[in-house]
């Protein structure tokens, strides 16, 4: 304990050195602005700016690429409650309730929530990371296929209450994604799928995000002109101090599931492979079961805005962890980050720790000075981001469906993704006025790939046989509380019924 | 850079001298032709991966060295194992533009999925930067396996209990595992995940048995004493690993590489070919080239470039042909 | 066409793109494979017979008339919705289909010059600024600073003399 407080102490001061202090402020800002923008996310600031690292000793190179993706973590949370557009995966759960905080007028409500609960995750996680380290790379080495999948499980059962009360629709739109999610390569055979047309575009798969953009930017936008028949709508927003402290204040109200979203998302995201996407939609999850009032999730509750954003950063942080002791990216960017290091010359693996403890302590000192910074810098620009949505419709909508088209042609950088965007967006307005919910197609576009992936490695690796889930302690577990989390509600529900029945028995 | 610039000074004009410095153009041959706009550089893998390592850092070098007057753009297009990324660069037939970072998929994809239509020996060879080796590896808490005998003798005993762990059904690993089966005559189970870095931890947790992997993604491990080489797939023993026997040494003739290698799309034109050529041994001849290849476990000793890498692409392209064959495809997708 | 009509075009229509769905996944293997599990085709293939079940549900559900939409007899769009959802969403189909020619930033110049002026009936002052001023920042932004090359097709060599510019510090 006294070894780690040293090493702690001894990493703040590495990072509060000027060069790493500038860097963690910059890169903030940076990751902050690129977070905000829908499309584009921590990936591509940190692939952009990595070769400019090669001008600075590694570990302010690690701070600044950390700090950039710590501030978009923040940022993916403003373009999904200011425009409705999830700018990352990680920020979709957060579009469920920060839009229609928006839509009311409370866009600066929902966007202090979300700087808000992103520092009590950060926070709570860094704390956790310091502590714990050693022991949790320990367990994440027990996580196999059967665990991975075991926990996609227990993903899919928190958000069963996200869908319409259409079920049939509900369930169709969760098997779309799904079947969305199998286009391309398929790792486990090596053989291409769902190719159609044998054209180029369907070999890389479709991107999360083209789904994502499409029924969320351009399928909302045609959805909002349809609702408002083209007339301008001004969203209203007053911004004063006192107005800020009511804010602040409103950490009350969910200041317990952001605590409980927070640890969850630590531990999920130093799962390799998991990441933060299942982490903030099993904190929302979590949040709408054990609310006491779980039918205002989706219609604008503060907590469903915390709840998501608390855990993604909490993860991001966790996803660390297994980038630093056993080399394997949980995402894209610590992917590129991972890369970075091994370019410095920094080999990640479970000697890091004891023979570049600098470096490993610099960037976790880092990471408490980068949650401070980003909150502040946060807090201060909402403001700048509320006066978006006072924007004319006319000049907004053009404006958005640049970003969409600019957006969904950055990550892969083909015009086919941005045509696909377009028949996403027009299809899910139709079927959205139809009733069918789209919000569980876009998270079964993200966990799909991961949970037919360890199925099958799972049943490789036990030649078929089924029992490798419930034979497995961790995935035996995961089953259990995934079974429990399903059938919870249904139990609510029923003896909500039997209490209001009880006194009209009884009189 | 030191030599050019000394030679210029010899011809005492100082503001060529400046323009040249800036401009980073450093050889007469190379005045001809340079980049007019932003080069896509096409990684055939996906972010993170040793293909996409090599690109970022070679990136990085050209622009910190200043050696091209147009940024050097990466890009992924990791799709159905590189096909896509083959498909891109046919279709830029004639481009100037547009250069290829490749590893072996560049040689067993258009073997593999017939369909795709790519043919690589048209693509305008430019330079191999670096050659990449494999070694066996097993967890080092199987203690009863010490040597490639007693590890053929438990995997028989295993039979397809056995799990071997890869980056991919096509990938390198995959072939060389489909090559140890025939070779000594058993049947393992082989189970794909995404990266090598996957791959090694699922070694080290147990949840797979053995895996043939870079010596780049095991080495951590290796000096942490997770997990141990049995056998090395090479014409001679890596320095990093002097006691591991070769796969030749005990008998078996068995050797597979990994290139890395820089191409063109078909009919470059040939001041182009020669102007990344040159633009690619100045980073190869590198310190910082050269280090990150002895820390990798790469062996960077000869550059092929031009005709003599295009010629070392056919034989490659030949040699699989017959490994595919010889093991045959579905022995590869197992399906 | 009335709600009630197009909740049964649409429930109909996906029925057909699951089968579709369906005979693409069966040119894979859709079944056990002994000892490896679902073979590749397995997983698309059940899941698009599991939308098409879905399908047949809502299907069956609008016959009884349990939902709200299949009750309901109000148009599904009406002239103003086609008018002003059909413009836009066409607007971005001009855009997107003219990148493809003379590449985005003159497509961006069009399609913002159509939609502030004639759509959003802005002044011709602010029109200008902003089909000027957006390509720019758009330029600036992504092909700058995110060094990510937007396709420019037939204007392609238009930006030779502003590389020089902006790479001969």
């Amino acid at each position: 304990m006294e070894e780690i407080l040293i090493h702690l102490g001894g990493g703040l001061a590495q990072a509060m050195e000027p060069l790493n202090f500038t860097m963690i402020i910059l890169g903030c800002m940076l990751g902050l602005l690129i977070g905000a923008m829908p499309g584009l996310g921590s990936v591509n600031g940190v692939a952009i700016l990595l070769p400019i690292t090669f001008l600075v000793p590694p570990t302010a190179a690690i701070i600044f690429l950390a700090a950039i993706y710590y501030g978009a973590m923040y940022g993916g949370a403003i373009s999904s409650i200011t425009l409705g557009i999830p700018g990352a995966s990680t920020a979709v759960a957060t579009v469920f309730d920060g839009r229609p905080l928006a839509q009311a007028g409370h866009a600066d409500r929902a966007l202090t929530a979300a700087a808000v609960a992103s520092f009590i995750g950060g926070t709570i996680s860094v704390v956790l990371f310091t502590l714990f380290a050693p022991p949790l790379a320990a367990f994440a080495l027990r996580f196999g296929p059967a665990e991975e999948f075991a926990l996609m499980l227990l993903a899919f059962a928190t958000f069963i209450g996200l869908g319409g009360d259409d079920i049939p629709k509900t369930v169709f739109s969760i098997l779309i994604g799904l079947v969305l999610a199998t286009v391309g390569l398929d790792i486990i055979s090596g053989q291409p799928r769902l190719i159609f047309g044998d054209i180029d575009g369907f070999l890389h798969g479709i991107n999360f995000l083209v789904l994502a953009i499409g029924i969320y930017g351009i399928g909302e936008m045609l959805w909002t002109l349809e609702t408002t028949q083209g007339k301008v709508t001004v969203h209203k927003v007053k911004m004063s101090v006192s107005q800020m402290k009511r804010n602040l204040g409103d950490v009350k109200q969910y200041i317990g599931t952001t605590s409980l979203g927070s640890v969850l998302g630590y531990f999920v995201g130093t799962l390799p492979a998991a990441g933060a996407t299942p982490a903030s939609l099993m904190s929302y999850g979590l949040a709408k079961t054990f609310s006491k009032d779980p039918e205002s999730f989706g219609k604008g509750n503060i907590a469903g805005v915390a709840a998501p954003e608390a855990a993604n950063n909490a993860a991001s942080t966790g996803s660390m962890l297994p980038m630093i002791t056993l080399g394997i990216p949980g995402s894209p960017t610590t992917a590129i980050l991972l890369g970075g290091m091994i370019i410095w010359g920094l080999r990640p693996g479970p000697l890091l720790f004891t023979e570049n403890p600098e470096f490993v302590w610099g960037l976790i000192g880092s990471l408490y000075i980068a949650n401070l910074a980003t909150v502040i810098i946060n807090i201060a620009f909402i403001p700048l981001f509320v006066k978006v949505l006072t924007c004319p419709f006319t000049i907004l909508a053009p404006i958005i469906y640049i970003l969409c088209v600019v957006g969904g042609y950055a990550p892969t950088q083909t015009m086919h993704d941005v045509w696909l965007m377009l028949l996403f967006g027009i299809v899910g307005y139709l079927l959205r006025k139809l009733n069918y919910p789209v919000a569980p197609a876009v998270l079964a576009i993200v966990l799909g790939p991961l949970a037919e992936r360890s199925l099958r490695q799972s049943l490789l690796s036990s030649q078929g046989e089924l029992s490798i889930f419930v034979t497995r302690p961790i995935s035996a577990t995961c089953i259990v509380i995934a079974l429990a989390l399903v059938f919870y509600p249904v139990y609510k529900k029923f003896s909500n019924k039997r209490a209001a029945d009880m006194p009209a028995a009884s009189g | 850079m030191k030599l050019v610039l000394e030679s210029l000074k010899k011809a005492a004009i100082p503001a060529v001298v400046a323009a040249a410095t800036t401009l980073g153009l450093s050889a007469p041959a190379m005045a001809e032709w340079s980049p007019k706009k932003p080069v896509e550089l096409i990684i055939m893998a996906g972010a993170g991966g040793g293909a996409d390592q090599i690109a970022r850092l070679l990136q990085g070098l050209i622009e910190t060295k200043k050696l091209s007057p147009r940024p050097i753009i990466p890009i992924n297009k990791a799709g159905g194992s590189g096909a896509e990324a083959l498909r891109y660069i046919q279709d830029k037939k004639g481009d100037d533009h547009t250069i290829l970072v490749t590893l072996n998929s560049f040689y067993t994809t258009p073997v593999i999925q017939k369909g795709i239509g790519v043919d690589v020996s048209n693509f305008t060879p430019i330079g191999r930067m670096a050659v990449d080796n494999f070694l066996l590896w097993v967890n080092s808490e199987m203690t009863d396996i010490t040597d490639l005998d007693s590890y053929v003798a438990a995997v028989k005993a295993a039979g397809t209990g056995w799990k071997v762990g890869g980056t991919g059904t096509g990938q390198e690993d995959s072939i060389l595992t489909a090559m140890m089966e025939k070779e000594f005559g058993y049947d393992v189970t082989y189970i794909p995940f995404p990266g090598g870095g996957t791959v090694a931890k699922n070694l080290v947790g147990k949840h797979i048995d053995s895996t043939v992997n870079n010596p780049a993604e095991q080495s951590e491990f290796f000096r942490a004493g997770n997990t141990k080489p049995l056998v090395q797939f090479t014409a001679e023993r890596l320095p990093a690993y002097p006691d591991v026997p070769t796969a030749n040494e005990l008998g078996v003739n068995m050797e597979y590489y990994m290139q890395r290698s820089i191409n063109g799309p078909p009919g470059m034109s040939a001041e182009a070919q020669e102007w990344y050529i040159n633009l690619f041994e100045q980073l190869f001849n590198s310190e910082e080239w050269q280090k990150f290849c002895v820390e990798d476990g790469l062996a960077c000793d000869t550059y092929l470039s031009g005709d003599a890498l295009g010629q070392y692409h056919q034989d490659q392209i030949a040699l699989h042909k017959e490994l595919i064959e010889s093991v045959g495809a579905s022995a590869i997708t197992g399906e | 066409m009335t709600v009630r009509t197009a909740e049964i075009c649409m429930a109909i229509l996906l029925a057909l793109c699951s089968i579709a769905l369906m005979f693409k996944s069966a040119e894979l293997k859709i079944g056990w494979v002994p000892e490896r599990g679902p073979g590749s085709g397995a997983w698309p293939f059940w899941l698009s017979a599991g939308m098409l079940l879905t399908c047949l549900a809502t299907i069956y559900r609008w016959f009884k008339g349990v939902t709200p939409e299949s009750k309901n007899l109000e148009p599904f769009m009406t002239k103003d919705t086609i008018l002003v959802v059909g413009v836009s969403a066409g607007s971005i189909l001009f855009l997107l289909a003219a990148t493809h020619f003379v590449g985005i930033y003159i497509a961006l110049f069009f399609f913002l010059l159509f939609y502030l002026r004639f759509i959003g009936h802005h002044s011709w002052l602010l029109t200008i600024v902003m089909v000027i001023v957006v390509p720019i920042i758009v330029f600036c932004l992504f092909e700058w600073a995110l060094k990510i090359p937007l396709p420019k097709a037939i204007t392609e060599e238009w930006f030779y003399p502003i590389y020089d510019l902006m790479y001969s510090y």
